[in-house]
């Protein structure tokens, strides 16, 4: 048994914000309240340091099968544990694309076998990720599967995803869309506006993602079923998706710290590190979208976790591949930015990291009460750091935040009781499947 | 005096004041251009690599020219001949380059941006020769030197610029060159040719070339991809010939003293009618050389003695 005591403890779920105790006993939460005591229990004073429910990222690229020199399972559950997040979900963009019961089984598997976080694995919306034929959702889901996406393109068809939209309501598994309309995306590869046009790289218009955030949300209306929009960019398709929650429609959203934070200004200097899809936006968009997430009417945070090689991303803008490797800066942005400039408390934080993603996915996870599983991550407050890459777990080092000066750093981290990151580094254990 | 910036990749690069220099530099240039013996050997055992990824004949074989004339050793590196097609990166042939310790790689390529990669991973000073549709700043340095050769001052001039804007890098270099020298700077293209925003750059817009021509002192056409046409941005070549080609009839409406310029290579007929691009008030042929003068000249000041 491990007691956790004297850290302040956030949980909105049971509205509690203050010092008190935890007791984990093997992989479950047993108790939470003030001067907790057991005997023989293992005790780790936690004065000083803030305690959250294990974060949850709702969207990570693992590239693991097809595209191990990137990221693979090993490295992005320690990447996320490192980055303080206990569950993710990986999308099913890999080589082949996760479009089959056996590869579900095998990212459960060994992710298990690990033991860094756990890993929901997101299966595709069509098979081979072609955007003509649905999968086997039924087979997939109960094989685990808790979320279908084509992330990585939009499902072109509205007729293909009509029928994914009505076929998933048989067992109420939620629809991820990468909201982008190919035709009109063309060779884009930044935010279309005054700095494309000064440093003459094509451009992505907002319209780009709205097109198919309102097709979706028709189709969600028409269809009844449940519909999460990914990685949300645009003021444009917020409005929309707030015009749709008021009009009943069944809709989550998510938003990045990249597009919370970062905006096309960034892309001068052409550091592919920038380039990402969909594309950093303006001023405008960023400051709707973090006013959004403040009120509600974005529910959660996410990475897009997008792990690449150096030389995916050390080659011209136009070559480069898209995505920004976020496991590992996503708390302490958040946690400075929002908290620490006062327009979000800490109860916020959590909801928006864990508890809501918890809910979208219908997990039994984002809280710690006493029953729970104890995924667990605690933040030192006065560690402050700056940005570096060469630090990360995760084998993608392609992130535009190298340098920035943070706090809110992920100082432990327990998996189902397990200490897996102590005084911000990982923990290696002997009798680990990969030692 | 000397260009400070290390590297010479977009227009803005340089101070107004540096401009000036390489303008003033690149008339005594012309002056050995027009001599029987144009050695001029202050590059003596400098090195210059012209490293081009996409072809080129006028503005590589200009700089070329360039560097010989003032002594230096030239080589040319071409994209079919190169490491490209065996697949190295780019950076790694900019390392590999920067071993053979070259004074200056000129460098053009087909990806906005690129130059810089190349920049950060050489001692040399890199010039662009063009990059993408981002910019060409020798290009737009060659323009400011023919028109003020024509007109003294550029100061308050109307310049029209017409033609595939979108794509343009020599639009990008020459609008922020003849704003810094405060000519009144007109845009005239579709809107399927023209970039987000572009307004913001500090010119005027226009879909009508009668209104971009109007009391024009200078007219600058860009050459039309004919590709352009297969990706749905214009109708047809005739249609475009019809609304932005020039011709004698719409010069007409320009100045009677206006200047027609073109950086080539040009398709008569299409943007440009033969009357008009062989016509009285075309230097076109001038702005050639021009462009050897201010190569000489960026050669000189970015490569010489005390660069």
């Amino acid at each position: 048994m491990i007691l956790l005591k004297n850290a302040f403890v956030v949980d909105p779920a049971q509205q509690l914000e203050g010092v008190c105790d935890i007791l984990i006993d093997h992989e479950k939460i047993v108790a939470v309240g003030e001067n907790l005591s057991a005997e023989q229990a293992q005790i780790v004073d936690l004065t000083g340091k803030i305690l959250l429910p294990g974060l949850i990222d709702m969207h990570v690229h693992l590239r693991d099968p097809g595209q191990e020199y990137k990221e693979d399972i090993l490295s992005g559950t320690r990447a996320a544990a490192h980055g303080g997040f206990t569950s993710i979900v990986s999308m099913p963009n890999t080589q082949p694309p996760v479009d089959h019961e056996a590869i579900v089984q095998s990212i459960i598997s060994r992710s298990r076998a690990y033991g860094y976080a756990d890993v929901y694995p997101a299966a595709c919306i069509t098979k081979g990720q072609k955007g003509e034929e649905i999968t086997e959702m039924g087979l997939l889901h109960k094989q685990g599967v808790i979320a279908f996406t084509d992330d990585g393109k939009g499902v072109a068809h509205a007729g293909v995803m009509r029928k994914a939209m009505d076929y998933s309501r048989i067992f109420g598994g939620v629809l991820i869309s990468h909201c982008e309309d190919k035709d009109l995306l063309g060779e884009g590869v930044m935010n279309e506006g005054i700095v494309s046009t000064e440093l003459g790289l094509a451009g992505i218009p907002n319209a780009v993602e709205d097109l198919m955030i309102s097709r979706d949300l028709m189709l969600a209306k028409l269809t009844n079923s449940r519909l999460h929009i990914a990685h949300l960019s645009t003021k444009s398709g917020l409005a929309m998706i707030k015009a749709a929650k008021d009009d009943g429609v069944s809709v989550t959203t998510e938003v990045t710290p990249h597009h919370l934070f970062l905006t096309e200004e960034n892309v001068r200097g052409y550091d592919t590190n920038t380039k990402v899809n969909p594309p950093l936006r303006t001023q405008e968009d960023c400051q709707a979208l973090i006013e959004g997430l403040i009120n509600g009417d974005i529910d959660c945070i996410v990475t897009d976790h997008a792990p690449h090689a150096r030389e995916d991303k050390e080659v011209e803008y136009d070559y480069a591949a898209f995505g920004i490797s976020g496991l590992e800066t996503s708390l302490p942005l958040v946690w400075t930015n929002l908290y620490l400039s006062g327009k979000m408390t800490l109860s916020q934080l959590v909801t928006v990291m864990s508890r809501r993603p918890a809910e979208i996915l219908g997990l039994d996870k984002g809280t710690l009460k006493v029953g729970s599983m104890a995924d667990i991550t605690i933040v030192d407050p006065i560690v402050e750091k700056i940005v570096d890459s060469k630090e990360f777990a995760s084998k993608g080092i392609n992130t535009p935040f190298n340098g920035l000066l943070l706090k809110g750093w992920p100082d432990k981290v327990y998996k189902a009781g397990r200490l897996v990151v102590d005084g911000g580094r990982l923990v290696e254990w002997e009798g680990n499947a990969w030692i | 005096m000397g260009i400070q910036s290390k590297d010479l990749i977009n227009l803005d690069d340089l101070s107004k004041a540096e401009i000036e220099e390489v303008l003033t530099k690149a008339r005594e240039m012309r002056m050995i251009l027009a001599k029987e013996d144009k050695k001029h050997p202050v590059l003596k055992g400098r090195s210059v690599i012209n490293l081009f990824y996409e072809n080129s004949t006028r503005t590589r074989s200009s700089f070329e020219i360039a560097g010989k004339y003032l002594g230096a050793d030239v080589i040319n590196i071409t994209a079919s001949s190169s490491s490209v097609t065996k697949g190295e990166s780019l950076k790694d042939t900019a390392r590999t380059l920067d071993q053979m310790a070259p004074d200056i790689i000129v460098m053009r390529h087909k990806a906005s941006g690129a130059h810089e990669i190349v920049a950060k991973n050489v001692k040399a000073r890199v010039i662009n020769a063009g990059d993408g549709t981002h910019q060409h700043p020798s290009q737009g340095l060659l323009d400011l030197l023919t028109i003020l050769t024509h007109k003294g001052t550029i100061n308050g001039l109307k310049v029209a610029i017409i033609g595939d804007i979108l794509h343009s890098r020599v639009a990008r270099s020459d609008i922020w060159g003849l704003k810094t020298f405060g000519a009144d700077v007109w845009l005239c293209a579709p809107p399927t040719l023209l970039p987000a925003k572009v307004e913001q750059l500090g010119a005027k817009v226009t879909y009508h070339m009668e209104e971009a021509l109007n009391d024009a002192d200078v007219i600058i056409m860009l050459r039309i991809q004919l590709e352009r046409q297969k990706n749905g941005l214009f109708p047809s070549v005739r249609e475009y010939a019809a609304l932005y080609g020039l011709n004698n009839k719409k010069l007409s409406i320009a100045k009677p003293d206006v200047l027609v310029m073109h950086p080539g290579p040009i398709n008569r007929g299409v943007e440009i009618s033969s009357e008009v691009a062989d016509g009285m008030a075309s230097v076109i042929e001038e702005q050639v050389n021009n462009g050897v003068a201010v190569r000489m000249a960026l050669l000189e000041i970015m490569g010489g003695i005390g660069k």
